[in-house]
């Protein structure tokens, strides 16, 4: 690892993609995408629609395979972790069009996100701050998950992702098609997600609140690294408003 | 489909089409409470008789049916080999009770070498059931959904094949270990047999319903069956899922193997294609993928078999086939989710 370098951080890096070249059947998605993330950040992830973002966390949770590139979390590889054993190393992911289990009540729902875990305790102390974060879902624990109105729906993803206890939460897409009240609600919780501990790795196509909310961005065009720095600074380039924030 | 269809119509239309698709199925349900109030009004003992044999079939075809509702719940796949897995277990059963252990007599320790043919059976159907699963499906996972359903087909003669070769290609007697003869009053009798298959058949299903209701198998068969990446990335092993699934669905085909082999005693190499073929009927009335209609659309058509066979104002035995499909067809018209089944539009 070559992260103590004069780059941004001395820290040792949580999360580094290296060259990884992700491919749909023979359709290159991610092409040599390079990104560090550190411990207790949020880092966003820009760009316009098909830029590969989603592709890219879909691969670090292991659901698509790197075809070329290395992946290292908390210094162990990551590339070839089996989908389902990436939650156990402490990554979990919220998916694009939150992917809730329609036809589990909203417990059920939570009940999964700690799928993995066996500490009953932790899991209901958790859960009870879940709860207090999202206080909608407390109100709905015995419904069934797709009866939920969007927004509802998108706590709740973000919840179950939380309910295992990550040390990185990967978000996609957490505003998607919410009215502007409850994009402002997710946004605060993205915030206080990191304060309790937790580093985010965020995709949004609202780069505005994005980079808002975001320590540092990486900008995507077309599966390549356009341009990465402090968000504050991308929020002022021209070009990337311009671009990207209807400037 | 129809609804949809409507819709361009001009309106009379669209209310006379709603009037008919409403009321079908309550007059379809009436026609049928007025024939079986006439036969039990016409001969109370020939109804309860007929009512009687019609849950054991019941019982036997749910227990199949689960096997395809719940393959098909979590890989949308019609899993045609399994109607000869249960052929395959009603043979193994007569193997293991007669042939190994050599019990030809009902009595107490029949019935407890019965319990353990019992469990010996799921597993081996279950055993089947997977490496199936393992060997051909898993293969075909990502692959158009009609190869996977061609293989099954295949795996359907190549199960059929082995039961030929062990069955040989005559029906087979075999011993039954079941206490004969019946209690009640007067004409109004039960078969002790009848009593040990729902003594079987009921505990099964409760611990059916408590593994997937309760377990954390069973709730990552839901999971899996809801949304495949989305439990993987709770952690869940879809592979594993998967096996377990198959794993359950040929113990249930096992135990209605056993039951089959010991109330009717005879086996024959094509037993599962008929069985299988009501078993799925049932999985399809009762609404595929659902559990619940599996079991509600098995005891249907069991009783429906039962009393069209056994009473006086039905079609007779030569007709049942007959009268199932057409049963299955109006249903699918007005109803084609099925009796608990989600609307498919529900699906994207």
């Amino acid at each position: 690892m070559s992260g103590a370098g004069g780059v941004i951080e001395t820290r040792e890096p949580m999360l580094e993609l290296d060259e990884i070249h992700v491919y749909y059947g023979n359709i290159a998605a991610v092409k040599g995408l390079s990104l560090t993330v550190y411990p207790g950040e949020i880092v966003t992830l820009i760009g316009s629609n098909g830029a590969g973002k989603s592709t890219t966390l879909r691969a670090i949770s292991g659901l698509l395979p790197v075809r070329r590139g290395t992946m290292t979390f908390l210094g162990r590889q990551l590339n070839g972790v089996p989908d389902h054993e990436v939650v156990r190393r402490g990554i979990a992911h919220s998916p694009e069009g939150r992917r809730i289990f329609p036809r589990m009540t909203v417990d059920e729902n939570l009940d999964m996100g700690a799928f993995l875990r066996k500490d009953k305790e932790a899991i209901a102390a958790d859960r009870e701050m879940i709860l207090e974060l999202f206080p909608r879902l407390r109100e709905r624990l015995d419904q069934k998950a797709g009866t939920m109105s969007g927004g509802e729906q998108q706590m709740l993803a973000v919840g179950r992702a939380m309910m295992a206890r990550p040390q990185l939460l990967l978000l996609d897409e957490p505003s998607m098609g919410l009215a502007p009240v409850l994009v402002d609600v997710i946004f605060e919780t993205i915030v206080r997600i990191r304060e309790q501990g937790t580093t985010v790795l965020l995709v949004e196509q609202n780069a505005l609140a994005a980079l808002d909310v975001a320590d540092r961005a990486y900008v995507l065009e077309s599966g390549s690294l356009k341009l990465h720095g402090p968000a504050d600074e991308l929020a002022e380039d021209p070009e990337i408003v311009k671009a990207y924030l209807g400037g | 489909m129809a609804a949809t269809a409507t819709s361009t119509a001009v309106p009379a239309a669209i209310d006379r089409k709603a009037v008919i698709q409403r009321y079908a199925t309550h007059v379809i349900l009436l026609g049928v409470a007025i024939w079986l109030g006439a036969n039990l009004i016409n001969s109370p003992s020939q109804f309860f008789s007929a009512g009687m044999v019609g849950l054991n079939l019941g019982m036997l075809y749910a227990l199949i049916a689960l096997g395809y509702t719940l393959v098909y719940g979590i890989i949308e796949l019609i899993n045609f080999a399994h109607g000869d897995l249960f052929m395959l277990g009603a043979l193994f059963s007569g193997f293991l009770l007669t042939t190994v252990m050599g019990q030809e007599h009902a009595g107490v320790l029949g019935i407890v070498l019965l319990l353990v043919t019992i469990v010996g059976t799921m597993l081996f159907c279950g055993g089947i059931n997977v490496a199936l699963e393992f060997v051909a499906y898993r293969r075909l996972r990502r692959a158009p959904k009609l190869a996977p359903l061609i293989t099954a087909v295949g795996m359907s003669f190549v199960l059929q094949f082995v039961g030929l070769k062990w069955n040989g290609s005559t029906p087979k007697q075999w011993p039954s270990v079941l206490p004969e003869g019946s209690f009640g009053v007067g004409k109004f009798q039960v078969d002790y047999s009848l009593l040990v298959v729902i003594a079987v058949t009921v505990p099964v299903l409760l611990l059916l319903r408590w593994v997937i209701t309760s377990t954390r198998q069973g709730k990552a068969m839901r999971a899996v069956a809801q949304d495949q990446d989305a439990a993987r990335l709770m952690g869940v092993s879809v592979n594993r899922t998967i096996s377990f699934t198959f794993l359950i669905g040929g113990a249930l085909a096992g135990t209605a193997g056993v039951m089959y082999q010991q109330v009717v005693g005879t086996t024959a190499y094509n037993l599962g294609y008929q069985l299988g073929l009501i078993a799925f009927v049932s999985a399809v009335l009762g609404g595929i993928g659902n559990i619940g209609g599996a079991v509600l659309g098995g005891l249907l058509i069991g009783l429906i078999q039962g009393f069209n066979d056994g009473l006086p104002f039905g079609f007779g035995q030569k007709w049942s086939q007959s009268v199932v499909f057409a049963i299955l067809i109006l249903l699918m018209v007005f109803k084609p989710e099925g009796l608990l089944g989600r609307p498919s539009t529900e699906k994207v």
